[in-house]
Formats: C-alpha cells, structure tokens, sequence
C-alpha cells in the first residue's frame, strides 16, 4: 500500500522524484564508493596539489594532490552511517522517552522531561566534543555520540504530539474500553504522531551530517586519511585561495543531499497520513 | 448592503471541475439578519467564504458577483479586497476560543481591530473597547480587559468576538453557526444580543447555522440551502408557517421540538430523480431469534449514590488550590431498558458524572451500583470485566476515532482488547455490526475521514455495541450532527435498544432531544441533581425554576406547527 502511495505521489511531483532519485544514487555509492572511484583516493602526487578540473581529475585534487572524485564518493559511506546511525538511535530512544513523559505516570514523566531540559540546555557541540575526547573517535562512536544528543530534540517532539494526543476523544475511548498501556502506546499514540516525527528525523539527518562536518572539521570525526564530506569541507577551507572548487565540490553535494532529504521527509508525511492519501 | 448574484464555486477535482455551489443569490439590506440554513455539506460555509473573498486554493468561483455597496469584490485586486474585508466586513466564527488569539489579553485584541481601523490613539482605543464590553452586557468589562481568552466562558468569548466585530462599524457581519458551541441559555442571551447590537450598527449580517431553531429567534428572511442548490427564500414567519419546498418541510419535521413527542423522529430522504421527501421510518422490528425479554423485576441496571467527584482548582497561579465540587452528591437509578436523560449547561458536572460511571476517573465517594454490584472504588484490574458491560458513544465523531485505523479496526477494537474470538469471528460481527448501524460492509476498509458526521458516530455506535454491552453512555452523541442526520440517530438508538435490550445513559444539552429518547430524566445543575422524574412529568410540569429557565430558552419552532401553545 505504501509503495504503492509513494509512485503514485512521485507523479505530478518532479521534486520528489528527483530526490528520490538523488537519495537513491547517494545510498549506492555509499555501499558501492570503494568500487566506483575511478582512482586511488589514498594517492598522493606532490606533482597535481591543488589543481582544478582536468581531464586526469575530473573534479581536480586536494592539497595532497589527491583525487578528489575519489575521496567525494568514498566519503559518501562514513557520513551516511553516522547521519542515519545518530538519526535512527535519536528516533528510538528519543520517542521513547518523549511518549513515557507524557503518557507515563506523572512523577516519572516529570524526571524524564527535566532531564530532558537539562540535555538540551548543553550546546550539542561542547556535549559531542566531551564525549568524543573521551572516545576513540570512529564511526560508531560518532553515531552513538550524535544520536544521543539529539535525544532530547525528539523527546521534546514526542512529548508535545503526545500531549496533543492524549487530549483526542479516541484516547478516551480507549481507556473506555480497558485497552492496556502498551495498546493505547501503539495504536492510538504512534501512529498518531508519526508526521512530526518523520519531520523531525529528516532534519535529524541533515543536521547529523553538518554536526559529523563540524566534528571532522575540528579533528574529531573521521580520522584522516579516512574522508568524509565534512572533513574536506574543513581542510578545503584553507586552501580557498588556490583551489576554490576543492570547497565547493562537497559543500554542493551535503546541501542537495540535506534537500533531498527533507523534501522526501515532508512527502513522507503526507503518504503515511491516510486523510492526506490521495485517492 | 450585500447582494449576492448566481453565485457558482466549484471545487477543482482531478478531472475538471466538481461544482459545489450553483446559482445562489440573495439580498442582505442594512439592519437585516438572513439565515442562511442547510446541512453539513449543503454549500453554506462556502457560500459565505466566497462572499468574503477568502476561498480555499481549491475551490474556484465559476459565476456570478457578489455586491458589496455596487462594487463586485469578486473583481477587486487582492490588496483593495483586503482593505475592503478589515474595514467593511467582519466575522463571527463558531469556536471563540479558538478565534481569539491566547497569548494577548482580550482587550488588546478589541482595540487592536479598533485601531486597524480608526486611529484614534490608544487611551481613546481602550475606552471604546471597555464601553463596547458594557455593550455586549459582559459582567465585568475591567476584568474581562485584562483576562485573556482561556479564563473567560465560552458564552463570554463569543461576546467578546461580537464587541470586534461591531467595534468598526462593518456594513457586513458574517457569523457562521456562532452559538453553536454555546449553551441554550447562553445562546439565547448571544442571539438577542447580536440582533439589539444590530438596531444601532444597521449592518447586514448573514447568519449561517444549521439549527432552524436559532434561525427562528433571529432571522428575519431565511435562504435554505440543500447539496449546493438554494432550495427556497421566505421570510421566517413564512417559512415556519409555510414553507414552500419539499427539502424545507422535511428538515422542519426532522426537528425534535419541545411538546411533539413522536415515538420516531421523521427522516430525509431523497429519491434518484432528486426529489426530497420526508419519511417517517417504521422502527425495525425486534428479530425472532433474540432471547426473550427477561423479567428481571424493578432491579435497576445502574444505582448512583451519593456519588461525589471534586476538582481542586487554583484561582489564581498562587492562590491556594479550593475546592470544586463537579458531581455533587448525585444520586440515580436506571432501569434496564430504560434510557435516562441528564440534561445540563456546559460545567454542570454531567460529562463528569458519566465518566464516573464508566470509571475514566475514580469518584471520591459515594456508590455505582451495576447489576448489584458497586464499582466506585475498583481498581483498574477488578474493573475490567465490567468494561465489557458499560460502553461509550462520545460526543465528537471527528474526535473520538481514531484516524490512523480502518473501520473494521476501529470496529473490532473492544474485541481485539479482550482477546474475544479469533480474526475470523471478529470479522463476522464486524460486518454485522455495520449492517446494525446501517453501514454497508464496505466501509470496513475505509478510514473515519472518508465518512461524514452521521457516518461517523454510526461507526462509534457499532464499537460500542462490539461486546453486547447491557448499558450505553451516550456522552452528547447526537450534539455535533445536523437535524436530519439527528434524528436519523435517534431512530436508529431507539431500534437497537429494542433489538439489542440496551440500557442508555444519554447525556445532552439538547431539551428536546432528551424529551424524545428518555424515559426518566434528571436536570443537573452545579453537580447536582435539582429535578429528576419521567419525562412527562419534567417537561409537562416542572417544578424547579432552573428546568423553567432551560425550558424557556430553548427555540420553539415547534409553537407554530407542533400545536404546542407559545409560551
């Protein structure tokens, strides 16, 4: 049914298509990058440091003289498991604690949401720096370090539809008719608050990919020679002068994927609603 | 004055054009109150959203002019029509909580719509705005200045909407079903204050309801609508007295009145050529195969006893917390298939008292009795079984299914929560179910959204009857649905009693609708019961002049027709 609804919303919807298009190509690289690169991206050549577009490198290379098509379409693996590895913990367990505080019984869903607060009183980056200097840095740390700090973001989110939920004649209706806790949890709440949450992960993953840019960026990410789309954004930024489209090539690739991603997200949506399917 | 020429909108559909509202037309003179009358879907909202200019992106006007002083709005470019809107044309919604904006006090919101207008300068705003509160007659206007939306009634929101609207002096009131969301007492004090406000502003107002009886207090001429067509234009006095359509006279009888009590309410049909025709259905009768009536003597399904429920509410954020006393002492009795009606305004602690019954919230003393046994102070465990005996019908069919489920979920969902039979058997009596409430069996696939309102709580009504429960809580079941539909409920209540040896609780602000299903009522006020008796004896001689009060607010349609003498 719902496959069903996403063609038949790709029609009259090029931009949904093209995302979708876009996402598709993305997902292959990741797990077909190390395959794809038309060179070593490991390489280096004193001889081609810095160079733009040319017929030997079609996107020019890196200061090390490294190919950059290469390393863009290698580094396409370490972001997505970290962006889709945070969202997907941020999810779980951010839903979780979102619907226990609001549903749960009343001294418990206090706690849960103060700490919440508290979480998210801390800058994400100071909290992701402390974490990743204690951890080797690595993708999985890296996951599990962004997913948690963006717990909070969704709890809240959570916790806010819910409340609204709660409100709907339907809940009382349930609770009417003796439906235990962990029926009123998954039929009436979730389903019920799955469209801002959909929203909410599609952000999620874009800002998961531009918080992996800024810790690679300050060293703590993706360890070199490793690449990743926000560690050459970094390193590309000290070379503006001799090689400008070093920082355009990545910083143009996260922004359309950031898009493409959002503009499914918000498709999403609208599919998983049955009052929005069209007929 | 608005005038209104053959006004056609049509809704844009996948393939053309789906009209929605065909040749409408009408004249509204200053000082004039027009009702514009029709059921849910019958083209009224629309009309109206057309006359403002405010149509959704869907719908498109395919025809007509719609007049504002000569000058056709329909024409004006968007930022002449917006200056037109604010400065001549004002608004009156049905929910004022919702159309008043919560995080600004009420006062600033009047002089803030006064000064959009006239810039007389704050100090002058804010006294125009305090004597338009002493206009509307609020109790306290220095108060009401100050407080914001949510601390103030429902009855006193929509005054407050009415002093914005009448603050600039419009040409044009548009009120769409403004007291509908109020309380019959309230709802009277609206309309008589809506129709004196408007001897001194002379703005033509277009009042659109869906209650003949709201449209009799007020309205001086009438335009009935019916699935996008004008069916008729009278006069009110012409229309009650005589109304020319067949569609007016069918959703005149529909109505339940005070005084005509009819074992079965009239219904409207409409037969494939288009012609409508009220019919009166012959109640269904009670099949062979069920268990013969028992006899279980004058031992009451339900007993209330002395039954209390308190809110402790803070006054104000530091004041220390007092007492509310929303069920007061009540105490009841319900035979089996019997139906007690409970009447009430909003706040008198009846919503309270049945979600008592069906323990959603533990009473803090006092005794539910339910065949014998009490079940006051059950925890949720011992309670259990019980939940099978007792069901709901809530108010708000838009509300109270659960979006994200088909019907045939919805439907099964007591059953589902009480392990009760396998997939196969609950299908089975899904699909008898449906036939029960006169749903066909194909609505099982579909979601609550795809239905309307009557459709809807025909759905609500088949999961509460899921577990053959022997007592109904009929929380306001019928409040948000249209007179036929209404009545198409009530007739439908009525045979599935008969047919399924229900007991109801049926609870409604609604003196007519009470009158016509109860058998016993009880008249709450404050948490109390003040008059409780047979029904014949409440409405034919009430004793308490609280129930004197409800009764006489009530719009009488029926006086002219029901041969019910006028009060």
């Amino acid at each position: 049914m719902i496959p069903e609804a996403i063609l038949r919303a790709t029609r009259n919807q090029p931009s949904f298509l093209a995302s979708i298009v876009l996402l598709a190509a993305v997902l292959f690289i990741g797990v077909f990058g190390n395959w794809l690169a038309p060179q070593d991206p490991f390489l280096l050549n004193p001889q081609t440091v810095n160079q733009g577009s040319s017929a030997a490198h079609w996107l020019g290379t890196d200061e090390f003289g490294r190919d950059l098509l290469s390393r863009l379409l290698i580094g396409v693996q370490p972001t997505l498991l970290v962006a889709i590895g945070a969202t997907a913990i941020a999810g779980v367990f951010g839903t979780m604690i979102g619907i226990a505080g609001a549903y749960g019984r009343p001294l418990l869903a206090f706690l849960i949401m103060r700490s919440v607060d508290i979480m998210l009183s801390f800058p994400p980056i100071l909290l992701a720096l402390l974490a990743v200097g204690f951890w080797e840095s690595g993708i999985f740390s890296l996951a599990v370090v962004i997913g948690v700090l963006y717990i909070p973001h969704f709890a809240r989110v959570a916790h806010a539809a819910t409340l609204q939920v709660s409100r709907m004649e339907f809940m009382e209706a349930e609770h009417a008719m003796g439906a235990s806790a962990r029926r009123v949890v998954f039929t009436a709440i979730l389903p019920n608050i799955l469209s801002p949450l959909v929203v909410q992960a599609t952000l999620t993953v874009a800002a998961a990919i531009l918080l992996e840019s800024g810790l690679s960026f300050l060293g703590l990410g993706i360890v070199p020679p490793e690449p990743s789309w926000g560690q050459m954004i970094g390193t590309a930024r000290g070379y503006l002068g001799q090689n400008p489209m070093y920082v355009i090539w990545p910083s143009l690739l996260l922004a359309l994927t950031v898009l493409a991603i959002n503009v499914v997200g918000d498709r999403l949506r609208d599919i998983l609603d049955p009052r929005l399917r069209e007929e | 004055m608005l005038e209104v020429r053959n006004l056609s909108i049509a809704f844009k559909a996948s393939v053309g054009l789906k009209s929605a509202v065909r040749n409408i037309d009408f004249i509204i003179r200053p000082g004039e109150i027009l009702g514009l009358v029709g059921e849910s879907g019958s083209g009224k909202t629309i009309t109206s959203l057309g006359v403002m200019g405010l149509l959704p992106p869907n719908a498109v006007v395919t025809g007509g002019e719609v007049l504002v002083d000569g000058v056709d709005i329909l024409k004006l470019p968007p930022a002449d029509l917006r200056k037109l809107r604010g400065r001549h044309i004002a608004m009156i919604f049905q929910d004022p909580m919702a159309s008043l904006d919560p995080i600004f006090t009420c006062g600033d919101q009047i002089v803030e719509a006064i000064l959009l207008h006239e810039p007389i300068g704050r100090a002058n705003a804010r006294r125009k705005a305090r004597e338009l509160l002493e206009k509307v007659l609020i109790s306290d206007p220095d108060r009401a200045m100050r407080s914001y939306p949510h601390e103030l009634s429902g009855g006193q929101c929509q005054r407050i909407m009415i002093a914005m609207a009448v603050a600039c002096r419009p040409r044009i009131i548009i009120a769409d079903e403004p007291t509908t969301a109020l309380d019959v007492t309230v709802q009277k004090q609206v309309l008589e204050l809506l129709r004196e406000l408007n001897g001194e502003v002379g703005a033509a107002i277009l009042l659109i309801t869906h209650d003949l009886g709201v449209i009799y207090e007020v309205a001086d001429r009438v335009v009935v609508m019916y699935a996008g067509d004008k069916m008729e234009e009278a006069t009110t006095a012409d229309l009650f007295a005589a109304p020319r359509s067949d569609y007016s006279r069918a959703l005149i009888d529909s109505m339940p009145s005070l005084g005509r009590n009819a074992e079965r309410l009239p219904v409207i049909e409409r037969d494939p050529s288009g012609k409508v025709s009220s019919v009166r259905p012959e109640p269904r009768p009670r099949p062979a195969s069920a268990a013969p009536v028992l006899s279980e003597g004058d031992r009451p399904l339900l007993e209330i006893r002395d039954l209390c429920k308190s809110y402790w509410i803070k006054p104000s954020p530091l004041a220390v917390p007092v007492e509310m006393r929303a069920v007061d002492r009540v105490s009841l009795t319900v035979a089996p298939r019997t139906t007690l009606g409970l009447v009430g305004e909003s706040g008198c602690g009846k919503s309270t008292l049945s979600r008592a019954v069906i323990r959603l919230y533990k009473p803090d003393s006092g005794q539910i009795l339910f065949k014998g046994k009490d079940i006051a102070a059950l925890s949720d465990k011992e309670m259990r079984p019980f939940r099978r005996e007792i069901a709901m019908v809530f108010q708000n069919p838009y509300g109270s299914l659960n979006p994200r489920q088909t019907v045939a979920q919805l439907v099964e969902a007591p059953m589902v929560v009480f392990a009760d039979g396998d997939a196969a058997k609950r299908q089975r009596r899904v699909r008898s179910l449906l036939e029960a409430v006169g749903l066909p069996a194909t609505a099982a696939q579909k979601y609550p959204h795809e239905f309307s309102g009557g459709q809807r709580q025909r759905i609500a009504i088949a999961r509460a009857l899921a577990l053959n429960p022997s007592l109904v809580i009929c929380d306001e079941a019928v409040s948000a649905l249209d007179v036929s539909v209404q009545a198409q409920v009530l007739n439908l209540l009525k045979d599935l009693q008969a047919e399924f040896d229900l007991t109801y609780l049926f609870i409604s602000h609604d003196l007519s609708v009470v009158e016509h299903v109860s058998d016993t009522v009880a008249v709450m006020q404050k948490g109390r019961i003040v008059e409780y008796g047979p029904v014949a004896e409440i409405f034919g001689n009430p004793r308490e002049p609280y129930t004197r009060m409800l009764l006489d607010a009530v719009p009488t349609v029926g006086s002219m027709r029901g041969g019910k003498a006028a009060p």
